[in-house]
């Protein structure tokens, strides 16, 4: 799935029994896509040595640290791979 | 090789024994084609590049001229190519994003999954932001840790915490320290620190 910049997203829930890079800390969070950055290798596939890793768009995206930690004024932005994330309202 | 090392608190003889061990590896992984020494050294000469003077001029460069700060904010790989660095040596290419601080806005750099780093900007990453209490913090009470590092901002002022948990690598461009407006870009260069362009320091 393909995300613009102020697109508001999901992160998945999923707590893999592999190498992943999104931190447990922003699973199952709303954020808002800042930019896509790029695309590269899903890690998670990559990390295992396999040569046949999906190549996916990497987004920034922004948390209020209220949706994080359900206090705080800051805000915590993640690099996260496109499957990690699904649209949201 | 374990009978070999004895426990000794002799400092001479621990680096002898570990630079032989790095030797006879080395000359393994170059006899079985993994890499050459070649390789190595031209590896060894992009750490010795790295250190946080490339940062630094960085910062200076932008605060000097406002079209290099834009394009140094639109595409940091590109810009920083007009000063002769690069993101490009060491085992990977990696995307370079520069996040500025402004009198709104204050920007600081963490790798809570593990320790990436600018490291051909900002040289090897300080022991703190490896550690588990720097990495799991700043996310969560940035102000608390700030403070800790003596930084307390403007109230009002918005934290923006970047995580880097993919392949960009992050760098702070610092508000323009006070009282600098007659200084030469070698001057600015020199009031950069490293926590500065961390973002856990203003200048």
């Amino acid at each position: 799935m393909q995300f613009s910049p102020g697109s508001r997203v999901r992160t998945s829930v999923v707590d893999p029994p592999h190498h992943t890079r999104l931190p447990q800390y922003a699973r199952g969070k709303h954020g808002t896509v800042v930019e896509r950055e790029g695309q590269w290798a899903l890690a998670d596939v990559n990390c295992a040595g396999r040569g046949d890793a999906p190549v996916e768009p990497v987004y920034a995206v922004r948390f209020a640290a209220r949706d994080l930690w359900g206090s705080g004024e800051h805000a915590v932005v993640l690099d996260l791979w496109a499957s990690y994330l699904e649209a949201a309202s | 090789m374990s009978g070999d090392h004895d426990h000794s608190s002799d400092d001479v003889h621990h680096d002898t024994v570990l630079s032989r061990q790095v030797r006879a590896f080395e000359t393994l992984l170059a006899d079985r084609g993994v890499v050459s020494s070649v390789e190595i050294d031209s590896l060894l000469e992009v750490i010795e590049r790295a250190t946080p003077a490339n940062g630094s001029h960085i910062a200076a460069r932008a605060w000097l001229d406002g079209s290099f700060a834009e394009r140094l904010l639109a595409d940091a790989n590109t810009a920083i190519t007009e000063l002769g660095l690069t993101m490009g040596e060491g085992p990977d290419v990696r995307r370079l994003r520069v996040v500025a601080n402004t009198p709104q806005v204050h920007n600081v750099l963490v790798c809570t999954l593990c320790s990436c780093y600018p490291v051909s900007l900002l040289g090897p990453s300080p022991t703190w932001y490896k550690s588990e209490a720097y990495r799991s913090r700043i996310v969560r009470e940035p102000v608390q840790v700030l403070a800790e590092f003596g930084l307390t901002l403007p109230a009002g002022t918005e934290i923006v915490v970047w995580d880097s948990s993919a392949l960009t690598r992050y760098m702070v461009l610092p508000q323009r320290p006070p009282d600098s407006d007659d200084a030469t870009e070698q001057e600015l260069a020199s009031l950069v620190t490293r926590n500065g362009l961390i973002g856990t320091a203003a200048l």
